[in-house]
This record gives C-alpha cells, sequence and structure tokens, in this order.
C-alpha cells in the first residue's frame, strides 16, 4: 500500500503546526494545538508503517516519499524524501515521542509556554527531516536545524547553569557539522565533476553509485565521523552530553536522549558507510574501541554519580556505545540490532528522563541521597521507573535485550572487527548497566522513608500514566516480538551490506588494476594471460564458484 | 567620431542609466530644496522615491543582457544592474529605518538624504566601472559622502573622532589607490579594465606594482585585515542605520568592482594566493577579536570584516562559481545586517546612550519587545551561517566554489572561524532572551514603541531572509553574469 507523499506530510505537519502555534491567540491553546498536530502526526507516520512493504526494494528509490529538483541548475540538490527500512522505525520513534513530550511538559513549562511549543514542533520537523532525507544538501539543511530550537529550548526553560550547557551543546555540534559541510561540499563536486556530468550533486543514490577514489575517502569519512560521533556521542567527545541533559527541561531531555543522539548513529549508517565502504571499513576497528571504552567508561562514571538525570545522561553514552560497536561490525545481525537498539534507547532512556522529571516536579531535587524507599509513597512511579529501568539493562524479555543480544552476537562473529577480546569486554558493559542501574533503584525507591518530604510526594496523575503506558507496552512487545520490527528493516540492511561489499571489492579490485598497470612491463609481474574457455570448461567439472576456480588456476 | 553622433549615444547612454543619474539630480534637488524650506516633511520621500525607482528599474534588467555605457566607461544591464539594485534596495531601506532614528537623536537634517543619493550615486558608479577612472571617481564620491555620514552627530565626540579617523585612514587608501591606478596604466597605457591584460607587455613589474597598490585601496574600503583598523570606530560612532547602509552598500560596491577587476583585467590565477591568506586573516581576526566586544555595534563591526573574509574566500576561488557565489553572499548579507542594525537602532530607545550601549544593558528585552527580538534571531543565526536560512547558503555559495579550485584548508579555516562565530551571535540571544532583566536600565519602563515602518522593514528583511535560504534561484541568477557575455558584448 503506497500512500503518495506521506513522508513530506509527516516531516512538515509539525511546521504547520508550529505557525499556527505562533498565531494562537491565548497562551492556553497553545499546548493542546501542540497536542493535537503531533497525535495527529504520529497517525500519519502509522501510515507509513502499514504502508511500508519491503518486499520492494529500495535500492533505487524510498517508498512512500518525494523528490523534486530545489536548487537551479547549477546545482543537482534535490528535495528528496521517503522511507525505507533504515529509517522507518527512526521516524515512528520522533513521532512518538512529539506528543509524549508535549504531555509531560503540560505542567511544567509555566513560562513562554507559546515559544517553547513552537519551537519544539520546529525541532520535530528538523529531526524527522533528518531521518527521512535522501540528499545529502537536505539532511544537513535539517541536521543543522534540529540546533536551533533545541538552544533554545535548553537555555531559556534549563537549569542554573542553562546558558553554559546550550553554548557547550551547539558549539560542539556546530564544530562538527560544519567541518562535514566542507567534506559535503566536497563530495558532492567531486562526484558531481565523475558521474553527473559536471554538476554539483548530493542525490544520496548517485552519491552510493560513485566509487569515491580510495585515496579521498579517508579525510572525506573523516569530517563526516567527527560530526556524527560528536552527535551520538562517541567517546571522547561526549562531555556536551552531560551538560546538555543534566540543564535542559524534561521534554528536552527527551527529545535529545530518544531522537537527537540517534541522528548521530543514522548518519553513520545511511552515509559513512555506504559512501565511504573502504575507509568505514579501515578505521572500523578504531570507532569500535572508542566504542567499547565508551560503553565502560561511561557506566563507570554512571557508578558515581550523585545526580539520578546525569546517571541517565552518561547511560545513554553507554547505550549509544553498543550501538557504535554494532554498525562497525558490518554484518546482517550487528546492524539489525543496531537498528533496533536505537530505538530502544529511545524509548527506555526517554522513558527514565520523563519520570526523573516527574520526580524533580514533586521534590525539586534529582540527588539521589534526597530520595530513599520512595517505592512507600510513590507506588506507580517506582513500577514504571523500575519498568524502564529493567528495560535499560537489558533484562531478557523487554526491548533492550534484543539489541544488545544482536549487536554483541553481530560484532563476536565480525570479519571486519575479528576480535571477539573487544565484544567480550563490550558485554562486561551490560554487567555495570545492571550494576548502577539496580544500584540507583536502590538508592532512591527502596529502604526507609526518612526524608519526611518523601513521605508526602504525590504518586503519578492520569495525565503522566497516559504517556507512560504507551512506553511500557512498546517495551514488552519489542521485547516479546522484535520480529515483525525487524523484518521490516531486514531486506535494506542486506542490500544496504552488499553494497558497501561490493564497492570495497570494486575499489579492491581498481588498486589492483593500477598496480597490472604499473608493473606490467616488469616481467616479474606478469599476468597469465585467462583462458576464458579452459575456466568455464574447469567450472563445470568441479563445480566450483568462479573465485574457487579462478584461485585453483593460481589467478588470485 | 562627429559631434553630433557622440551626442545621440550620450542621450542613449543617458537612458540606459537613468536610475544612476535621476538619483544624482534628485540628489541636487534635495540640496536646493533643504536651502529653500528647511528639513521639509517631503525630503525623506523624495530620497525614497528615488532610490525605489532605481531599485525597480534595476531589478527588471538584471535578466538584461550586459553592456557599457558612456564610451565603455561604465557597465549596465546583468551583474551591473544586479549591483546596483542591492546598492538602491540597501539605501532605500536605510532612508526608511534612519528617518525616526534621526528624529529622536534630535539630528533629522535634509542634507542626510542628499548625503545617501550622492553616496549611492558613487557606489554605483564604483560598482559598475569599467575603466580605472571611473573606478577612481566613483570610490571618491562615495567615500566622502561617508565621511560625513559618520560624523553627522556633530555634538556627539566618539562620532567626530570615527569620521576625522575614516577621513584620514580613507584618504590614505585613496592615495595608494590612485598610485596604483597610475602604475597600471603606466604599464599598459589603457584605462579599460579589458584591454588591460592583452596590453601588459614587457612591464610586469610596474603593472604588479600597480594591481598590489589598487588592491590595498579595494581591500582598506572592504575592510579586510590588515586594512580593517578603521571600522569597528566608525561602526560604533555613526549613526547606527546608516552604518547598516555603509557596511552593505559600500561593501556591494567596493566587491562588485573587484570582481571585475579579478574577472576582466586580472584573469590570470597569480592573484588568488594574496587574496586567500588576506581572506583567512580577515575571517580569523574578525571572529576572534569580535568575541571579545562588549559593545553591540563593535561586535557588528567585527562580524562584518569576517564577513568580508568569507566574500574574499568566493574571490579567491578566482572562478566564476565563485564570483557569483560573493555576489550572492552580497545580497544575503546586505539582508542580514540592515536588519540586524536596524534592529540595534530601534533597541537604542532613550537616544542617549547610543554608541555606549553594551550588550547586557539589553537583557531579557526579548519579552518585552518580542517582534524586534525574535527578528534578531533570524539575522543572528542568518550572520552564524544556519540553514536553512540565507546565511547558510551564501556560505555554501562562497566556500564551494573554494573547495572545487582546491583551497580545501581555506574553506575548513572558514567554517572553523563561522563555529567561532556563533557563539558571539548567540550571546545576543542570550542577553535577549536567557539572562534576567538587568535592573539598572529597568527595561520595564521601556515605553518606546516600534515605528510601523521601520517594522515593516525589519520584517521584510527577515522573510528575504528566509527566502534567500529556502528558494536559492538567485544562485542561477548570479551565475548567469559570467557565462562569457560580459567580455562578449564590449565593443
Amino acid at each position: 500500500m503506497n500512500i503518495p507523499h506521506l513522508t513530506s506530510i509527516v516531516i512538515f505537519l509539525p511546521m504547520v503546526g508550529a505557525i499556527l502555534t505562533i498565531l494562537a491567540r491565548r497562551t492556553e491553546q497553545v499546548k493542546w494545538v501542540a497536542l493535537v498536530v503531533t497525535s495527529v502526526t504520529f497517525l500519519a507516520s502509522l501510515g507509513l508503517y502499514v504502508g511500508f512493504d519491503p518486499g520492494i526494494s529500495t535500492a533505487s528509490s524510498p517508498q512512500m516519499g518525494d523528490v523534486a529538483l530545489w536548487f537551479p541548475v547549477a546545482f543537482d540538490i534535490k528535495y528528496f524524501v521517503g522511507i525505507d527500512g533504515l529509517n522507518l522505525l527512526l521516524v515512528l520513534l520522533t513521532t512518538l515521542l512529539g506528543p509524549i513530550v508535549i504531555l509531560s511538559s503540560w505542567t511544567s513549562i509555566k513560562e513562554h509556554q507559546k515559544a517553547y511549543y513552537t519551537l519544539l514542533l520546529v525541532l520535530q520537523t528538523g529531526v524527522t527531516g533528518v531521518f527521512t532525507s535522501y540528499d545529502l544538501f537536505l539532511f544537513y539543511v535539517f541536521f543543522e536545524l534540529t540546533l536551533i530550537p533545541m538552544y533554545f529550548i535548553i537555555g531559556i526553560w534549563g537549569g542554573e547553569n542553562r546558558i553554559y550547557a546550550a553554548f557547550k551543546f551547539i558549539i560542539y555540534t556546530l564544530v562538527g557539522s560544519l567541518l562535514m559541510l566542507v567534506a559535503l561540499l566536497a563530495l558532492g563536486f567531486m562526484a558531481g565533476d565523475a558521474i553527473n556530468g559536471g554538476v554539483f550533486t548530493t542525490d544520496w543514490y548517485k552519491l552510493v553509485s560513485y566509487n569515491i577514489p580510495v585515496s579521498s575517502q579517508g579525510w572525506l569519512f573523516l569530517l563526516f565521523a567527527l560530526a556524527f560521533a560528536i552527535k551520538i556521542p562517541l567517546f571522547p567527545l561526549h562531555t556536551w552530553l552531560p551538560d546538555a541533559h543534566v540543564q535542559a527541561p524534561t521534554g528536552g531531555s527527551v527529545i535529545l536522549a530518544g531522537v537527537l543522539l540517534k541522528m548521530g548513529t543514522y548518519g553513520l549508517v545511511r552515509f559513512c558507510l555506504p559512501l565511504f565502504p573502504v575507509a568505514s571499513q579501515k578505521y572500523a576497528m578504531m570507532f569500535a574501541v572508542l566504542a567499547v571504552i565508551g560503553i565502560l567508561y561511561a557506566a563507570l562514571v554512571c557508578r558515581a554519580q550523585t545526580d539520578v538525570k546525569k546517571l541517565v545522561a552518561y547511560s545513554s553514552v553507554s547505550h549509544l556505545g553498543f550501538v557504535v560497536l554494532g554498525i562497525f561490525a558490518f554484518n546482517v545481525e550487528a546492524m539489525q540490532g543496531a537498528l533496533i537498539q536505537m530505538v530502544n534507547h529511545g524509548i527506555s532512556t526517554g522513558a527514565l528522563f520523563l519520570i526523573v522529571g516527574m520526580m524533580y516536579e514533586r521534590r525539586h531535587t534529582r540527588l539521589m541521597k534526597d530520595y530513599g524507599g520512595i517505592a512507600k509513597s510513590v507506588p506507580i512511579l517506582s513500577f514504571f521507573m523500575i519498568f524502564a529501568v529493567l528495560a535499560s539493562a537489558g533484562l531478557p524479555g523487554l526491548n533492550g535485550f534484543v539489541g544488545e543480544f544482536l549487536i554483541l552476537i553481530g560484532a563476536f562473529k565480525s570479519s571486519v572487527l575479528g576480535s571477539p577480546m573487544l565484544v567480550a569486554l563490550a558485554t562486561t558493559g551490560v554487567i555495570l548497566a545492571a550494576v548502577y542501574l539496580l544500584w540507583m533503584v536502590y538508592r532512591i525507591f527502596w529502604g526507609s522513608l526518612e526524608n519526611e518530604e518523601n513521605a508526602s510526594m504525590a504518586d503519578l496523575n492520569g495525565r503522566e500514566i497516559g504517556l507512560l503506558v504507551p512506553l511500557v507496552l512498546l517495551m514488552i512487545i519489542l521485547g516479546v516480538a522484535p520480529n515483525p520490527f525487524l523484518e521490516k528493516s531486514e531486506p535494506a540492511v542486506r542490500d544496504l551490506l552488499e553494497l558497501i561489499e561490493s564497492k570495497r571489492a570494486a575499489a579492491e579490485s581498481e588498486s589492483s588494476l593500477e598496480f597490472e598497470y604499473r608493473y606490467a612491463d616488469t616481467p616479474e609481474f606478469r599476468v597469465p594471460e585467462i583462458d576464458e574457455a579452459a575456466l568455464k570448461a574447469a567450472r563445470k567439472i568441479t563445480g566450483a564458484s568462479a573465485e574457487e576456480t579462478e584461485s585453483s588456476f593460481g589467478l588470485k | 567620431m562627429d559631434l553630433t553622433q557622440s551626442f545621440s549615444s550620450l542621450g542613449a547612454d543617458i537612458i540606459v542609466s537613468a536610475p544612476l543619474v535621476l538619483t544624482m539630480v534628485m540628489g541636487l534637488v534635495i540640496v536646493v530644496l533643504d536651502a529653500f524650506r528647511r528639513n521639509h516633511v517631503a525630503t525623506p520621500w523624495i530620497a525614497a522615491l528615488t532610490l525605489a525607482f532605481g531599485l525597480v528599474m534595476e531589478i527588471t534588467r538584471i535578466g538584461a543582457a550586459s553592456g557599457t555605457a558612456y564610451y565603455d566607461l561604465l557597465r549596465v544591464g546583468g551583474m551591473a544592474a544586479y549591483v546596483n539594485a542591492l546598492i538602491f534596495g540597501s539605501g532605500l531601506l536605510t532612508v526608511i529605518l534612519a528617518r525616526p532614528y534621526l528624529e529622536s537623536i534630535g539630528h533629522h537634517i535634509g542634507e542626510v538624504y542628499a548625503l545617501i543619493l550622492f553616496a549611492s550615486t558613487g557606489m554605483i558608479v564604483l560598482g559598475t566601472a569599467n575603466s580605472l577612472i571611473t573606478i577612481f571617481v566613483g570610490f571618491e564620491t562615495m567615500s566622502i559622502c561617508l565621511y560625513i555620514l559618520t560624523g553627522l552627530v556633530r555634538t556627539n565626540q566618539g562620532a567626530t573622532e570615527s569620521a576625522l579617523k575614516y577621513f584620514l585612514l580613507g584618504a590614505f587608501a585613496t592615495g595608494f589607490l590612485l598610485y596604483g591606478i597610475a602604475l597600471m596604466y603606466g604599464a599598459t597605457g589603457t584605462m579599460y579594465l579589458h584591454e588591460m591584460q592583452s596590453a601588459v607587455g614587457d612591464h610586469q613589474t610596474m603593472f604588479r606594482s600597480g594591481v598590489g597598490l589598487l588592491l590595498v585601496g579595494f581591500l582598506f574600503k572592504v575592510s579586510a585585515v590588515p586594512f580593517h583598523m578603521w571600522t569597528p570606530d566608525v561602526y560604533q560612532g555613526a549613526p547606527t542605520p546608516l552604518v547598516g547602509y555603509m557596511s552593505t552598500a559600500s561593501k556591494s560596491a567596493a566587491f562588485a568592482s573587484l570582481i571585475l577587476v579579478l574577472y576582466l583585467a586580472l584573469p590570470s590565477t597569480q592573484w588568488i594566493g594574496v587574496v586567500a591568506v588576506i581572506a583567512l586573516l580577515t575571517m580569523v581576526i574578525g571572529n576572534v577579536i569580535a568575541l571579545a566586544q562588549t559593545n553591540v555595534k563593535r561586535m557588528l563591526a567585527y562580524s562584518s570584516i569576517a564577513h568580508a573574509g568569507y566574500i574574499l574566500v568566493g574571490l579567491a576561488a578566482g572562478s566564476p562559481e565563485g564570483y557569483s557565489g560573493a555576489l550572492f553572499y552580497l545580497l544575503v548579507y546586505t539582508v542580514m545586517n540592515i536588519g540586524a542594525f536596524g534592529v540595534i537602532a530601534l533597541l537604542e530607545w532613550d537616544g542617549t546612550q547610543g554608541s555606549e550601549q553594551s550588550l547586557d544593558s539589553l537583557s531579557g528585552i526579548g519579552y518585552k519587545k518580542p517582534l524586534l527580538a525574535w527578528s534578531m534571531v533570524f539575522f543572528m543565526f542568518g550572520l552564524a551561517g544556519f540553514p536553512p536560512l540565507g546565511g547558510f547558503i551564501g556560505k555554501v555559495a562562497v566556500f564551494g566554489p573554494a573547495i572545487h579550485s582546491g583551497l580545501t584548508w581555506l574553506a575548513i579555516v572558514g567554517v572553523l572561524t563561522s563555529a567561532v562565530s556563533a557563539y558571539y551571535y548567540l550571546r545576543v540571544l542570550v542577553v535577549f532572551f536567557m539572562k534576567e532583566s538587568n535592573p539598572d536600565v529597568a527595561t520595564d519602563n521601556i515605553t518606546f514603541s516600534v515605528p510601523g515602518m521601520s517594522a515593516a522593514v525589519i520584517v521584510l528583511c527577515v522573510i528575504m531572509l528566509i527566502v534567500l535560504g529556502i528558494v536559492p534561484t538567485f544562485l542561477d541568477v548570479t551565475a548567469s553574469f559570467f557565462d562569457g557575455n560580459m567580455l562578449a558584448t564590449l565593443p
């Protein structure tokens, strides 16, 4: 079932909502407009889920998308959006978190509501656009568009140290993304001159069909990967994240952890790997090591936190380390695991931030020592928190397990990484996650109620329960029956990995051809002449594959 | 050539350069009118209508083929029309913004409008010059008017100081320019840009010395490092809306002229290295020093130095792509800067603060004057080069060609300095929105109202900025100037 233009509708509905909120006369109307618009957007995005058919190949064009030339003739830059297996679930995650974030801000945001909800809606358009762009330039525009609202959300509605955090967030990200812009422009001209008749191009499909010279892949890859690594954030570029998370209002934290960080990992999958296959395999080990350091380091840092929000923030660094590890394993299991883990992390960490926000709203403190034993006074809140903690820690049967398990299996047998030791180290991260999360639960929820104020804490109200229930349900569904979701992305993941492999092979044979040309005249390197007929005959007799036959002929 | 023939061609020339001639004549009319009816209410309207007429005329001629007038001294149509439209547009918006501002500081005098018209005349002559002598005439006409406009508020010591500083340094720069012209003429025997290259012959050293001195003059006008020292003082001292005009229109004119010189007279690549190094220094020094500024106008002055650096990156690319990117950048820059200075001018609410206004005194203004403050959000993000605003497309339009020409290192430095610039641009927004209101200046008591026309100009700038970012077809227009016809249509 193909619904035309649906992707564009899902992207721009929140923007329309933003215009409506600007025009709204009364402040009370604003949050209702925002809620209705994001809910409608979510319903529309369900159409994407239903309509997306993984059986139809997206190797030449995405589904339910739109394409139009955006720039003048001198540039082949398009408005090109659509859905394929790689971005479908991330789009759904974004649209699901939309109304949830708005509901979570319902009473906690009291000042400048109009600006807040308008910025949230603009932010959603930006994030959805990032995930659905098939033009690198358009991707970049959306990527940067997300910075502006997030900067204000942290800076205006954040905690005491909000200005510092907002600056750190935007400058960090900006350095990375501007360097990516240089790489993007260089790549566009390079591809344009090579395959597009001299016209600058950033069309994803054209770019992936172009084998970028191996000599240029290295620096282009590193500039792209730097931008994404800052966004993810990969150790040691993660220092902006705790500040931004702790200072941001709850809604901002949820969006930040839930979807903004995924723009980095998604960028790696969508652009870095297929565009620079040789370089990304060359640097795979480096990224995997950084990811594992991040997993372990962040987990240890979590254990030392006194501020519960900071703990959840650092746990993001740890969890996204798994995703990066999965991406650089270059096989179907790990990649699938990485994709589903992005969604899982959005759900469970999103829920954790929501609940921490609810606790803060009641007690105005995030320090664990101010709590203790509150399971008795707020049983419903405690139930949801512990549920989210278990999902985040990767308890089998809940969503976190599926992703981490697939990633670890894939990484373990990865031929690119080829280092089971590294994966074994990463696995200890799962244990550490259980340690710091359960320790946090212990300090906040168990024990005796010592603080008077905690005894009179109000439990969750209907609105708060309502916004947590969908997340909890998803934790169970994704944990028990992940297959329907995995099936949606599997063909795309296979296509992607095949593409990477074929491009890598092409680059390799090209460099060996160069070798042959260079040494063609020297007797030592004379290439034996291939007798095609003999090869074919031999293949027929032995039933072996082409490579095997060739190797037995001594050709390779 | 007999006399009747030359007169008939003069008539045709006057018709094709009607906006230029009219601007000059109406400037004189204002002077005369002001002599009889001091500060007549119609004066600003005469200026505005003249500029609006010129703007409309030139816009309609952007698509037309380019040619020359007055015996090849001036260019018309195509790129010339585009540059003229920039100058007229900038002047028109400035006239609208300046009237209430000058009234509020008590210096509303008719001469301002005459000077704006004369300055525009000079800028047009400079920006469309096809001969070294026209370059000099335009350069001087423009500069002298700007010196006077800078020192307009005679009672303000800072303004007088900055005007004197501008005049002395400017005179020096003009000297360099003139010396350069003399040497270039000596080496080639021609004043015409398009004939220069073929006429150099054996006098390479003399020619190069001349070009070097000529570049000094231009780089002074566009406030490139190391000739930028005057900029912060002048911007701080001059009346704020007029700073918007000086920083945009004079830059458009000087850059357009520089592009013509590089494209027509120096097509060889030997100047790329020099321009690239100047661009690098300008971006780095402009952006880094801007970080340390506490006065908004000084900060924007250093920012405008940095933007000159970005435009020079486009020139350093040395390709038609780069020149067209630079011309596009000038359009975006005009919109952003007029808007930003317009907002700052409107926020100088009690007149006394004026040039001394510190950024911190504006804290919390975002919720008092939401329209101005949110417009400023667009200008600041635009200047910092964030998509989807025009500033971003402008940066792509200048950095892209530089990368294409192999100047990737320059582009990398450029984007890093522009990340630095984000800090000081966003600091303005921090003060506007994220800090508590400053009790010392009691922003609670602000009662000034924003004049409707000024608000309209600000909103227009915001809309233009968004449109330029989302509908980048203007790039096609600027690219079409360099399709080879520019040289071909010369007789």
